[in-house]
């Protein structure tokens, strides 16, 4: 066991944790937040896509206790109120059917618009398509998912 | 995941006097190898020592050469001003974003995947090894496949790539793993031609003497398509023939030819 101590959606939280815990674990079952999901378990799908200190990561492959120390955003931390903008273009554009991937859609979909941002670089619907490369979705065909993040980096 | 014990090293000796007194340890770096082998009970190291906090990440130049923190990220590599550009987009297009994020340049070498994109940079670029014990030149440090010439407690602490006059990465991923189904590295420095194979060869990447001598004599793509690519010791699995691989070697080495 050891104590970690990290902020979530902009909690503080301490906790013991067995060393072998993955950090979608931790997420899920000791902090209850549901939203974000488990697809595959094998690093593949992206359900499972969290931010930590800013950045899109697998959290079906991290250990919770290499988040020691770290700030953590899940799908329940984006909302300010109202709908973050990239929630919003989903609900818009029809980006998602049952709604399994979407989360880490969602999470992966903030996180590259932020990076073509800082980068200065044109997130066009060929880089979205390739920077979704590591999230699957089953329902949709990916069209109106590639619609709903070009929206949003619009308005975000 | 079977039980194991958590511990943080604070350098790169640290890691390895901890690794040492572990019954059964491993380094974790990015974790987006081992975690996955860890969760497939495929491994099940006694303790983990976490390289995160051993301050050996980081990028930069020393004189032509590049030099490559261990812990540095792919996505790191991707973006950095201070890599030239033939190897910041073979480090872009390594798996996914996420994958990039987490996975390191020292764990893609400790692992030597058959199918992974580095090996081929380090030995078409000629790059060195350093580990907290000694240099190791490319040539002598890829053994085989997920073989290397890494000792049991050996750190890798960097890796130095000298500038290449001109270097291409051409790769065809796999339509699922994104691994490379075939990658090929060309490059060309101080009169020197390498042409590195990843992803083809059951023994892990290679040089391919054939492509090297044509290109050496002239580096266009015709030059490459002319040399006759042997399936002979190219893998063959459900992915593909190694008459196809060999295929998918002419053609790789084309586009990077035309690329570099
Ligand atoms: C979905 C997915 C897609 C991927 N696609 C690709 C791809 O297209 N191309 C590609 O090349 N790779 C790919 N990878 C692998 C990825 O690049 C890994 O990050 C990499 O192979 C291992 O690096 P790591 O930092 O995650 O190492 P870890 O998983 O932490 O460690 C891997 C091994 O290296 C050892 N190790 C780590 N650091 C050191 C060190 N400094 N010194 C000595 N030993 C060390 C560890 O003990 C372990 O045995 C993919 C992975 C995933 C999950
Ligand atoms: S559940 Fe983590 S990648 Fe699929
Ligand atoms: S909406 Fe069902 S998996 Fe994507």
């Amino acid at each position: 066991m050891s104590k970690i101590s990290l902020t979530v959606n902009g909690r503080s939280i301490s906790k013991e944790v067995s060393d072998n815990t993955l950090l979608v674990e931790f997420i899920r079952e000791n902090l209850r937040l549901t939203g974000t999901h488990v697809g595959c378990d094998t690093s593949q799908c992206g359900a499972c896509t969290v931010h930590v200190d800013g950045k899109s990561i697998k959290s079906c492959t991290m250990l919770a206790v290499e988040a020691d120390g770290s700030q953590i955003t899940t799908i329940e931390g984006i909302a300010n109120g109202e709908l973050h903008p990239m929630q919003q273009a989903f609900n818009d554009n029809h980006g998602l059917q049952c709604g399994f991937c979407t989360p880490g859609m969602i999470m992966a979909g903030i996180d590259m618009v932020n990076r073509y941002k800082a980068s200065n670089k044109p997130l066009d619907e060929a880089a979205i398509r390739g920077e979704l490369e590591g999230n699957i979705c089953r329902c949709t065909g990916y069209h109106n998912i590639v619609r709903s993040i070009a929206d949003a980096s619009t308005k975000m | 995941m079977y039980e194991t014990t958590f511990h943080k090293a604070s350098s790169a000796d640290d890691a390895a006097s901890k690794l040492g007194a572990a019954e059964e340890g491993k380094l974790l770096a990015g974790g987006q190898t081992l975690i996955p082998t860890m969760k497939a009970r495929f491994a099940s190291p006694s303790d983990l020592i976490s390289l995160k906090d051993a301050s050996i990440s980081g990028i930069c130049r020393d004189g032509d050469s590049v030099v490559i923190g261990a812990m540095t990220t792919h996505a790191e590599v991707a973006s950095s001003v201070d890599v030239p550009a033939y190897l910041a987009a073979l480090a872009g297009g390594i798996g996914d974003p996420a994958v990039r994020h987490r996975g390191t340049i020292g764990g893609s070498i400790a692992n030597n995947d058959p199918a992974a994109d580095y090996p081929s940079a380090c030995l078409a670029l000629g790059a060195t090894i350093r580990t907290n014990q000694r240099e190791i030149a490319a040539a002598d440090y890829f053994e085989g496949m997920f073989e290397t010439a890494l000792e049991e407690d050996e750190v890798i602490i960097s890796v130095v790539f000298p500038d290449a006059d001109k270097a291409a990465y051409a790769k065809f991923p796999n339509p699922a793993s994104r691994y490379a189904m075939v990658g090929v590295f060309v490059a060309q420095s101080g009169g020197e031609t390498r042409v590195a194979v990843t992803g083809a060869g059951e023994d892990g990447v290679f040089r391919h003497e054939g492509l090297e001598a044509a290109l050496a004599d002239s580096f266009t793509e015709n030059s490459a398509a002319s040399v006759a690519v042997s399936a002979d010791g190219l893998l063959s699995d459900i992915h593909g023939s190694s008459e196809y691989r060999a295929a998918l070697i002419t053609a790789m080495a084309k586009r990077a030819v035309a690329a570099a």
